[in-house]
């Protein structure tokens, strides 16, 4: 019980140092929590995105709250100049995370990591 | 107690029934407002619906590829870019195309027509046929596209593909479209313009960049709509209709 309280007690403060991780100039540095509460979020996004993905391309369902494009839109920070950084250059929301991490993220092979309709413009 | 049982099954044969009535209607209701409202979907699709264009080449203007523009930039795939130290021709030949022009001549009778050509959306297709992954298939709405997740990039549908339909992306790419994603090993094509069908719009862009008018893109199922009544008006032909693939783009005029 005792242990229970104490596990409990460190999620929460770690939960509560780790909302920072979200950078500064985006739009999720604004919010309170991402689509699901932060500890969910930490661990379980790849499985959120890659039950999505499947649906979206097979099913269309679009603008359900898993979306990559979701992700993009709400963690890519604007630069001094006013413009999109992508979430995978160093320091950025996902890069950060990965690089401690050290795992890969194959999503920007293919999509896009700015949320401009038509990025690098 | 047998025929307890049997009550409670009556119970919950009819109660499906009315489900399935239910998420029958739903689809057909969604499709009529979808284009006026502009919504991303939310259910699934369905065979209710299947997606269909008419090119009439007729109206097409030799030299005119205005569809071809619209689709690139609509896509993405303008921003491309030939890679450093490559062989122009061969970047020309080999480089990813969605849509392009055409110029058909009849031997015997000299008439010249131009048609725009791309995936043709068969019902059934060839490239789904043989993809070994199931990366290439057909959506329940007739749309055939390359699920990219699972591609492994060894490119039998374009083999298979009678019209030359389909692209490779040979090498890495940096520049993306939040709505066209892309990367290097995959293969590609034409898919109606997806995004814009999923979220409740009912032009592609071809049809959009079209001067001339000369693309129609609707539901062939439903008798009312636009496709289907200009298909019903005046004669029109499936490319390489003896391969019997039920292609779900037509051509007036050639």
């Amino acid at each position: 019980m005792v242990t229970g309280a104490l596990v409990l007690a460190l999620g929460v403060s770690a939960a509560e140092h780790s909302d920072r991780s979200v950078v500064k100039g985006s739009k999720a540095y604004e919010l309170d929590s991402c689509v699901e509460p932060t500890p969910v979020m930490r661990k379980l996004h790849p499985t959120f995105i890659k039950h999505q993905r499947d649906i979206t391309v097979h099913q269309g369902i679009r603008g359900a709250k898993h979306s990559l494009s979701g992700c993009v839109d709400c963690h890519a920070a604007k630069d001094a100049q006013g413009k999109y950084m992508p979430v995978n250059a160093p320091g950025q929301f996902c890069e950060s995370c990965h690089e401690y991490a050290g795992v890969e993220i194959p999503c920007f092979s293919c999509h896009a990591t700015t949320p401009t309709g038509r990025s690098g413009e | 107690m047998s025929q307890k049982i049997d009550q409670e099954r009556r119970q919950f044969v009819s109660v499906a029934g009315l489900a399935a009535a239910a998420t029958a209607v739903a689809p057909g209701v969604f499709l009529l407002g979808g284009s006026a409202e502009a919504e991303p979907r939310t259910d699934p699709v369905t065979d209710k619906v299947r997606y269909g264009m008419l090119i009439d080449t007729t109206k097409c203007a030799d030299g005119c590829s205005e569809c071809v523009t619209g689709c690139e930039k609509e896509n993405g795939l303008d921003l491309l870019r030939m890679p450093e130290g490559a062989d122009p021709e061969e970047w020309d030949r080999q480089r990813p195309r969605w849509m392009r022009t055409v110029k058909v001549k009849d031997r015997l009778t000299g008439r010249v027509s131009t048609l725009p050509m791309m995936c043709q959306h068969c019902e059934y297709p060839p490239c789904v046929d043989v993809c070994p992954t199931g990366a290439s298939f057909r959506r329940a709405d007739g749309i055939v596209m390359v699920d990219r997740h699972i591609c492994i990039g060894c490119r039998y549908c374009m083999m298979a593909c009678p019209y030359k339909a389909r692209s490779f992306i040979h090498e890495n790419i940096d520049r993306q479209l939040s709505i066209a994603p892309r990367g290097k090993g995959c293969v590609e094509s034409c898919n109606f313009c997806v995004h814009r069908v999923d979220n409740g719009e009912s032009t592609t862009a071809c049809q959009d960049a079209c001067p001339h008018g000369a693309i129609v893109f609707g539901d062939l199922n439903d008798p009312n709509s636009e496709v289907s009544k200009a298909l019903r008006e005046k004669a029109n032909t499936q490319l390489r209709a003896d391969l019997k693939l039920n292609t779900g783009v037509r051509y007036r005029g050639i």
